[in-house]
């Protein structure tokens, strides 16, 4: 690869991006580039689809539902070219990895709100807790039992009663408490599968550096 | 007192010209109590007391003119007072025998020369003024007083501001003192009549039927027998013939203790009380009254049988339960009004049964260390009883208080498991364990909306995943779970179970939000049971170690409410839970933090803060006190009581004070200077952390380098600022317990009074809890060591305060009291004073206390009595049976209580007439007794009680013949200057006697005597040589005898 562009790529995402070292976004773009498995740079808008990133997600994340993963996609994919270009790879990961609570919180907001408008629907939460309830009857009790669950976490953080939850809304209900960050499902990667990422990707600056 | 006399006081029927006061025990108690407070008039309102009456208190005395001493003018039948009022008239004047006085300072006084006849001449002066407050204030203010109580004060306060010469004042002030005296009779009469219709044909048959049950032959019964003296019952249920019904009596009975003779006992509606007893020939009852009235048959029997009284409190659980079992058959038949007074006995002895079990100490489970119980409920016993002793002595104290504890009682029975668990950080490891029986939720009963929907999010924990559990826990949590009915919702639902699984996954998320729960809920004591039963504590332990600060926190703190009973807190230790949460306090030394990793992460120190609150639950137990010190807890506690962060201090110090109780730890916090932190922590602004520090340092100041530490850093001063803010009771408990420690350092001493502390203390002589009275009564006896102090202390009024605590029954607190009061009485002025409020009388009562500690006490207290009172034998010889008593206490078997015994009657012996008298009740053979003993001080004091007790009749043979002399040689051997001294003057009086010169001479005396010639102690040369000529000559004279 052509380090003068490189070089330059590097420039330019560091200005945006403040959570990584230079080296390390370097790291992350080599590896960006291995997972598209192509060495030409100059093609920038051409990234990672929809299946590969999922493949990611789920080997190197440890995230398992299907839903979420695509709608992760769509968070990470900021121009909705159904690509992730190497930009949006690097700003991704730094919410995934480094990210402040605030990044995250608004990360994760992104990741459950569908339509656009800003708002999550009551229906929108019914699709993503739709498979929280283990089948023990089949049917409609697993239904009644999805709709009362929506209504309790309606209750809980729809604090303006408009029965659906806005980006004020969330942020309220997560300060409040933490663990509703994410309440509809994982969205953000485990500590643990972080780290081990990190050390794979930085490994090179890691054993560098002794 | 006007409306009081009026209303209250039982008087005869008009026709005898003058009326007279019934002789009643209601009446009776209502002049002791005009008594008392006339008595003490004089000490407390110095001021008033010189207040000129309007017109005199007029009437007949049996006083004789000589009883008048210094300060009047006596003739042959005339007695003026040296005092006079503006125009020289005198204030008392005597012609017998009509008696005029005019002030409550006369009134005092004469109530002192008075004695014994103190009473009728108090009855006496009532009856011959029926209207005193007319006489003492003038009639306007009797008017008022008698009409409206209401408008009383504002029309005095009238008065004051149209004339304000200094004499309106002080009238002022009498009328408000007469007032309140006033109110006091009233509701002291109340309580009398309340007392005095209470027995009635059922509740005498009950008692006798069970008492019944409970006697015939052998050890455990409580009787012997008890009968009827009839066998016919009449249909109103009383056995008593027709005429003597009239006289309100209900029944005969005969009843034999084990230990007296058969007593035959009337009871009636008034009471019950022993009668002429029956003549054996004809079967007749001689009715007359012979004793006391009781309240009851079985207060009756305890007063006279000791076995009865032994047994019973050892019965009573059964007794008392039967009894109000039996209360409701019995109930219906009486009138309304009836049941409600079985209704109230069957309460009382219900009380009282738990008194005897407090006292006699069966108590350690069914009576938790609650002290704030157990002292309230003293309190009431104490109403219940009434034995006129306490009556008499019960002061303004007690009752001051009695209104109030009934009803503190109830509330405090109410809360009692949230304050048992809350309160009580006496270390002791007996406390709280008991186990609470569940109650769980009826299933049909009416449940409240909170239980359905809380049994819905139940469903969704154990149903759903990841996602769905998170939020049934976030919603779970918007549940008010301080309240007990989610609480127990929550546990009834099978919710406990599920969450401690949560807590066994893989799912930090899960596992915080499952403890979030756990943490409110385990504030409720039974959910900590279900916990520690569900083995929830094991799994909390192990999240000790994970690598989730906020986790850890979690569980540091729930363990923390969870180990509040003694089973969970063996669990934590069993686990190892000991040594990973002294770990956590290590956390917070890495100050410098790496930038937050984590989202769900929390700061260090907190992790330490949640470590130290879970250390301070644990470290109730005393073996837990252990485990932390072994796992290197001191140290790290000392390091984070540098912090300035209070939520950090209150756990930090909690630990500290619960752990000083052990030895090891006194010394350890000594040496890593953890005193000066505490000091330091005193002047914070948090009430709780001031009490926890005073509480450290109490305990830790029973070493003396840790008192001087304190004066060093500067902490006495604090200290003593704190003892004028009364209102957090805890806290005062904590402050004044440090206060008494320190004051055992003569220097602090020193402090203290700069600081004016001693006159602090004296004011919270009075309305004071229990456990704050203790500690203050025992900083002043510390205090009193002092003659300096011990004159403040007389200044300040605190004498009175003092003696009025001898009649007590908490055990701590007369010992602390007994030694106050001793230490006082060496002044011979403060001693004047305890003379006159009967202190003496009160002290030698204590000696009948089954204490040994109390009855000790109270002997050394009785010594420096005895030393300075003025007419010191006729004192003693005035209590009745008192000399017999302090003879029979050397039948001890405590060491100690033998030592002080020993010095009393050194003291007694100075008096020839009591010496004789307790040389008759048999000193001598008691003495002999002890004599072979090890202990020195015990050989001391006793070594002195022979010298003095050999100065009467024969009793230098006596001694010899009772093998008393050859123990005493041995004495000699001792290593101790005082016991050489007192053996030596000992051996000096003894061989006055010729055989005790002898049997000294065989056991080898003379050498040892010979050593002690060379003592630069000069008594003891004097004694032993002395001593030395006396077996000398008698050697001489032998052998003079032989040649000759």
């Amino acid at each position: 690869m052509d380090q003068k562009v490189l070089k330059r790529l590097v420039e330019s995402i560091s200005k945006s991006v403040n959570s990584f070292k230079k080296s390390e976004i370097e790291c992350l773009i080599r590896i960006f580039h291995n997972l598209v498995g192509r060495g030409d740079v100059k093609l920038a808008n051409v990234g990672l689809d929809r299946n590969t990133f999922r493949v990611i997600l789920h080997s190197v994340f440890g995230m398992t539902d299907d839903v979420l993963m695509n709608r992760v996609f769509f968070a990470f994919d900021k121009d909705n070219d159904n690509y992730i270009n190497v930009k949006e790879w690097v700003r991704g990961l730094s919410v995934f990895l480094r990210g402040t609570f605030e990044e995250k919180l608004r990360f994760c907001f992104e990741v459950y709100y569908f339509n656009g408008d800003g708002y999550i629907s009551r229906e929108r939460i019914y699709d993503m807790l739709k498979n929280s309830l283990h089948q023990q009857s089949p049917g409609e009790e697993t239904d009644e039992g999805i709709t009362e669950l929506v209504d309790i976490a309606l209750k809980k953080m729809d604090y303006d009663n408009d029965g659906k939850i806005s980006f004020a809304d969330f942020e309220k209900a997560v300060k409040e408490d933490r663990l509703l960050l994410e309440v509809f499902g994982p969205c953000l990667p485990e500590a643990k599968s972080c780290l081990d990422f990190e050390a794979l990707a930085f490994q090179h600056i890691l054993t560098s550096s002794f | 007192m006007g409306v009081a006399l009026t209303r209250s006081a039982q008087w005869t029927a008009a026709g005898h010209g003058a009326k007279t006061l019934e002789v009643t025990p209601l009446n009776e108690a209502i002049v002791k109590e005009i008594m008392m407070f006339v008595e003490s008039f004089i000490y407390k309102y110095p001021q008033e007391a010189n207040y000129v009456f309007v017109e005199p208190l007029e009437w007949k005395t049996n006083l004789d003119p000589s009883a008048f001493g210094s300060g009047y003018a006596v003739s042959e039948t005339t007695v003026k007072s040296e005092e006079v009022d503006k125009n020289g008239e005198p204030l008392l004047y005597l012609s017998v025998p009509q008696i005029k006085i005019r002030s409550f300072g006369q009134l005092s006084r004469m109530l002192y020369i008075a004695k014994s006849m103190k009473l009728k001449e108090a009855q006496a002066c009532i009856e011959a003024n029926r209207n005193p407050v007319a006489k003492i204030l003038g009639l306007d203010y009797n008017i008022i007083n008698g009409k409206n109580g209401n408008s009383f004060v504002s029309s005095v306060l009238d008065k004051m501001n149209k004339d304000d010469d200094p004499e309106s004042e002080i009238k002022m002030k009498i009328a408000l003192q007469l007032k309140q005296l006033d109110l006091h009779l009233l509701n002291h009469s109340l309580k009398h009549i309340s007392l005095e219709i209470r027995l009635n044909s059922g509740t005498v048959k009950n008692d006798i039927e069970l008492l019944k049950q409970f006697s015939g032959k052998g050890e455990q019964t409580v009787l012997e027998s008890i009968e009827y003296t009839s066998d016919y019952e009449f249909s109103n249920g009383c056995r008593a013939p027709p005429w003597r019904q009239i006289q309100g009596e209900i029944c005969y009975v005969l009843v034999k203790p084990h230990d007296a003779e058969i007593l035959c006992v009337t009871c009636s509606k008034e009471g019950v009380f022993l009668n002429g007893g029956k003549t054996d020939d004809e079967g007749q009852i001689n009715y007359e009254r012979k004793g006391e009235i009781y309240k009851d048959l079985v207060t009756l029997l305890k007063e006279k049988s000791a076995i009865f009284s032994e047994n019973m409190s050892k019965q009573e659980v059964k007794f008392s339960e039967q009894l109000q079992k039996d209360q409701p058959n019995k109930a219906p038949k009486e009138e309304v009004a009836v049941t409600h007074k079985t209704s109230i006995t069957s309460r009382k002895s219900a009380q009282e049964n738990r008194i005897n079990l407090g006292r006699s100490q069966l108590t350690k489970r069914l009576e938790p260390s609650l002290n704030w119980r157990t002292s309230v409920s003293s309190k009431e016993s104490r109403n219940t009883l009434r034995d006129t002793q306490v009556e008499k002595h019960g002061g303004k104290l007690e009752k001051s208080r009695s209104s109030l504890s009934s009803g503190r009682a109830q509330l405090i029975r109410k809360s009692v498991e949230k304050i048992e668990e809350i309160i009580s950080d006496s270390s002791s490891e007996s406390e709280e364990d008991e186990e609470q029986p569940d109650h769980r939720q009826e299933a049909n009963a009416d449940l409240p909306s909170e239980y359905w929907q809380i049994q819905k999010l139940v469903k969704y924990l154990k149903g759903g995943n990841q996602t769905a559990t998170v939020i049934a826990l976030c919603s779970m949590k918007d549940f008010n779970l301080a309240q007990e009915t989610c609480q127990l919702a929550i546990r009834d639902v099978g919710g406990l179970e599920v969450l401690i699984n949560l807590l066994e996954t893989d799912e930090v998320k899960c596992k915080i939000g499952s403890l979030k729960i756990l943490k409110e809920i385990s504030h409720n004591p039974q959910i900590r049971r279900n916990i520690v039963d569900l083995g929830g504590l094991p799994v909390m332990v192990n999240i000790l170690d994970s690598p989730h600060k906020s986790l850890k926190c979690l569980a540091a703190e729930t363990i923390a409410n969870v180990a509040k009973f003694k089973r969970a807190r063996r669990v934590v230790r069993r686990h190892g839970g000991i040594t990973k949460l002294v770990a956590l306090l290590d956390c917070g030394k890495h100050s410098a933090e790496p930038a937050q990793s984590s989202l769900y992460e929390t700061r260090d120190v907190e992790v330490a803060r949640c470590g130290a609150l879970a250390l301070w639950s644990c470290s109730k137990s005393y073996a837990n006190k252990e485990s932390i010190r072994k796992a290197g807890g001191i140290p790290l506690l000392a390091r984070l009581l540098k912090t300035s962060h209070e939520d950090m201090l209150i756990p930090v110090v909690g630990t500290l004070q619960e752990c000083a109780s052990e030895e090891n730890y006194r010394a350890a916090i000594k040496a890593e200077r953890i005193i000066e932190n505490l000091v330091k922590n005193l002047n914070s602004e948090n009430e709780q952390l001031q009490e926890h520090c005073a509480m450290a340092i109490y305990q830790c100041a029973e070493d003396e380098d840790t008192r001087d530490l304190v004066r060093l850093h500067g902490g006495l001063k604090p200290l003593a600022s704190l003892l004028t803010n009364t209102d957090n009771k805890e806290r005062l408990a904590a402050v004044t317990g440090a206060v008494w420690k320190c004051s055992i350092s003569k220097e602090n001493v020193t402090k203290f009074r700069e600081y004016k502390a001693i006159e602090t203390l004296v004011g919270l002589l009075t309305d004071q809890p229990e456990e704050v009275l203790v500690n203050v009564v025992g900083a002043l006896g510390e205090c009193c060591q002092e003659h300096e102090n011990r004159i403040i202390i007389r200044k300040c009024g605190g004498i009175q305060p003092l003696v009025n605590l001898l009649v007590g029954i908490n055990q701590a607190l007369l010992v602390n009291v007994t030694k106050a009061v001793g230490a006082c009485a060496v002044e011979p002025e403060s001693m004047m004073i305890i003379d006159r409020l009967d202190g003496v009388r009160l002290l030698w009562s204590l000696l009948k206390n089954p204490h040994p500690d109390v009855k000790a006490s109270a002997a050394w207290a009785l010594c420096p009595c005895i030393q300075n009172a003025k007419d010191a034998g006729e004192m003693v010889r005035s209590f009745v049976g008192g000399l017999e008593l302090v003879v029979n206490l050397l039948k001890s078997e405590n060491k100690e209580v033998l030592a002080s015994v020993c010095a009393v009657i050194t003291n007694i012996a100075k008096d020839q007439e009591n010496l004789a008298v307790i040389t008759d009740h048999g000193v001598v053979p008691l003495l002999s007794k002890l004599a072979n003993t090890n202990n020195d001080k015990l050989r001391r004091h006793l070594a002195e009680t022979i010298s003095r007790c050999c100065m009467w009749g024969r009793n230098r043979v006596a001694f010899g013949e009772h093998k008393a002399v050859a123990p005493l040689v041995r004495y000699l051997k001792s290593n101790d200057t005082n016991v050489h001294r007192a053996t030596a003057q000992a051996l000096y009086q003894l061989s006055e006697d010729a055989d005790n010169c002898i049997t000294m001479h065989e056991n080898g005396a003379v050498k040892l005597l010979l050593d002690m010639v060379g003592s630069p102690d000069e008594e003891l040369q004097e004694a032993a040589a002395g001593c030395i000529s006396n077996i000398r000559r008698l050697a001489l004279a032998i052998e003079k005898a032989r040649y000759s």
